[in-house]
């Protein structure tokens, strides 16, 4: 047999259907489902008298919508009501396993997923969000579908897709102290652009990403689809096993023993070939700080805002221009001397525990500027708890930040936490798109750790200069 | 699925990169639990003042363009989020065809779930389609996806395109995938009982 990446493998083992020249019919493992992108779903099915083929293989939970302010008050937006009470209704009408916003077990969709242990190397993963991608970490083929797929897979436990092409992202060396998954992805984003990754799975492999944790490979598989990539992957190890390892819905004992030998022959065979490669230096990072509004528009805490009369062309020119006089930058600021009203430590791609604790040991005794509100969301409810056991709570409070229950929260503003016009926040999510935290809002993604650097001294600083 | 065949229809240019799923339309209005009426949700954030009032600047809100059935936008066009609601709110608005250089992979899938063209077309000819729409207000442009061809009226643009032939073949026929793939029931469970699922 020729050699196989682990895409390849994961793929033709999902085959079910290859007619010559359609897209191929690939069976689905896991199924998770929210309350944005499937009502409509649902609507179908009823529609048309189907129902769901695998109730075993598909999960739900409420995220975008959900208030994270105390569980005892009530959803006060109406719209954001319906939406959760039709997730309710949908999920106990076709009989989904539902975690709402006061289950134990609720969280951010792509959070709950690996921490529970859903999301296992070699599956495939659906959900109606773009995010999927996070859980390529543990050696999964994860991808976001829109509605009408997600209607698809509900009723066929199926997708219909075409194949996408491989690329190889290799981040060699080691990371130096203070620089963290975050700045990788951002990184690679930055030199391959937005569309780099488009029609791709990317795997990333080398030395920086072998030393992550599983935490910060989720990280990095999460913005994967920021590079346009239909996919993010990375081999599963010793660390993926071991995260592994006890999780509520793994395998357990024996059969785990049993799944570690299955997992450990997904790796890409010596020899396979991808349809591309990008290598980068991890040893030469530094923490980074995005400025426009896309996350390619980045740059290393130690750089200045680029000048648009620098561009390559002028489609280039005129959307860095943009980005500056909607970002309200001028060409050849200090990234140190942006600052901010607001920071937001959360959602899918920075609010598991490990990303709670890098926030918090940076404000730990210190206080929040005065000119500046602060928030952390945690990922999940069980999170939430993790976090609090170690007294993280108490070290936010005490430095002025705002400790909120789970959801995805001011990543995407469809909750009560939104900026205001022209409010600047640095923030721990993925996209800063115009508009993306509220309207007139300007969002600088960062690592959590930058992201409370900068809520103590009320600009964007090194964190490794404290 | 909406077929989609042939259309005639006003171009509208936006001559920018990376058009993301956000500008297309805004998270806050995704809360809608139906799957149609997202039509002013299109572009608002281009599209409105703070104050709710159309800004006079934006393609659209220009008589010219207003009730535009075509786009021709920069490359990576729907890059971001998953949200079907993008492509919802274009059909809802009449927009059924996209002209591009390149569309985000999501978006693009999601397009010919609802009867709406993404086309792709190279550069130079992106290029000449947007220059006419900027310097022709209110110019109509034809596109036979049967025959495979977009032209304006006077034939100074004439252009013959590719397509993936299953993918023309879905759209121009309004395929039900769900009922497609459910005539495949046996393989799905030949396939469920042979990995033990």
């Amino acid at each position: 047999m020729p050699p196989k990446t682990m895409f390849e493998k994961i793929w033709d083992d999902h085959v079910v259907v290859q007619e010559p020249d359609q897209p191929a019919v690939i069976y689905i493992d896991l199924h998770l489902v929210h309350e944005v992108t499937s009502p409509q779903a649902f609507d179908g099915l009823r529609m048309n008298g189907r129902k769901v083929r695998r109730l075993d293989l598909t999960v739900a939970t409420a995220d975008h919508n959900t208030p994270t302010w105390d569980l005892s008050l009530p959803v006060t937006d109406e719209i954001s009501k319906k939406q959760l009470d039709a997730l309710d209704r949908n999920c106990a009408e076709f009989g989904v396993t539902l975690y709402d916003r006061f289950s134990p077990l609720q969280g951010i969709v792509h959070i709950i997923g690996p921490d529970l242990g859903y999301t296992q190397p070699g599956k495939t993963v659906v959900c109606g969000d773009s995010h999927t991608s996070t859980h390529g970490a543990l050696g999964a083929f994860a991808i976001g579908i829109g509605t009408s797929e997600v209607e698809h897979v509900l009723a066929t436990q199926t997708l219909r897709a075409f194949k996408p092409d491989t690329m190889e992202v290799r981040v060699n060396g080691q990371l130096p102290r203070g620089v963290t998954a975050k700045d990788i992805i951002l990184a690679i984003i930055g030199k391959i652009g937005v569309y780099g990754g488009v029609g791709h799975v990317i795997e990333y492999t080398g030395e920086a990403i072998r030393n992550l944790s599983m935490d910060g490979r989720m990280t990095v598989c999460n913005m994967s689809i920021e590079a346009g990539a239909r996919a993010g992957m990375i081999a599963p190890d010793q660390t993926t096993f071991d995260y592994l390892k006890g999780r509520q819905f793994a395998p357990q004992g024996a059969e785990f023993d049993a799944a570690v030998e299955r997992w450990k022959a997904l790796v890409t065979d010596p020899g396979a070939k991808y349809d591309k490669l990008v290598e980068i230096d991890a040893s030469e990072l530094e923490p980074h700080v995005t400025w426009g509004t896309t996350p390619g528009m980045v740059a290393p805490i130690s750089g200045k805002i680029p000048d648009p009369a620098d561009a390559d062309d002028e489609n280039t020119r005129d959307a860095l221009t943009r980005a500056l006089e909607y970002m309200d930058l001028k060409p050849g600021m200090a990234i140190t001397d942006i600052k901010i009203d607001r920071i937001f430590v959360g959602a899918c791609t920075n609010a598991r525990l490990e990303d709670l604790r890098a926030a918090a040991e940076v404000v730990k005794g210190k206080k929040v500027h005065k000119d500046v509100y602060a928030m952390v969301v945690p990922g999940s409810a069980k999170i939430k708890l993790e976090a609090e056991a170690e007294g993280l709570d108490k070290i936010f409070e005490e430095a002025g930040v705002d400790w909120r229950v789970a959801g995805c929260s001011m990543c995407l503003g469809m909750n009560p936490d939104i900026l205001s016009p022209g409010q600047r926040c640095a923030s721990t999510s993925n996209r800063n798109f115009e508009g993306r935290q509220g309207k007139g809002g300007r969002t600088h993604l960062v690592s959590p750790a930058m992201a409370a650097a900068a809520a103590i001294a009320g600009h964007f600083v090194d964190v490794r200069d404290l | 699925m909406d077929a989609f065949t042939k259309l005639t229809g006003v171009v509208a240019p936006i001559d920018r990169i990376n058009i993301d799923t956000d500008q297309i339309i805004p998270a806050v209005y995704l809360k809608s639990i139906e799957r149609t009426g997202f039509e002013d949700a299109l572009f608002s954030s281009w599209r409105y003042n703070f104050d709710g009032s159309d800004n006079p600047e934006f393609v659209l809100n220009k008589p010219a363009y207003k009730k535009a059935n075509v786009l021709v936008v920069g490359p990576n066009f729907g890059c971001g989020s998953s949200r079907e609601h993008a492509p919802w709110a274009l059909r809802d608005y009449g927009i059924k065809c996209i002209i591009s250089t390149s569309f985000a992979d999501i978006f693009y899938n999601n397009c010919f779930k609802n009867g709406v063209l993404p086309l792709v077309l190279p550069p130079e000819q992106v290029k000449e389609i947007m220059e006419k729409a900027e310097s022709d207000p209110g110019i109509e442009l034809s596109i036979d996806l049967v025959g495979q061809r977009v032209w304006d009226e006077s034939e100074e643009i004439s252009i013959a395109f590719e397509i993936d032939a299953a993918r023309k073949d879905a759209l121009v026929n309004g395929l039900d995938d769900i009922g497609q793939t459910l005539r495949m029931v046996a393989d799905i469970g030949d396939y469920e009982a042979k990995h033990g699922l």
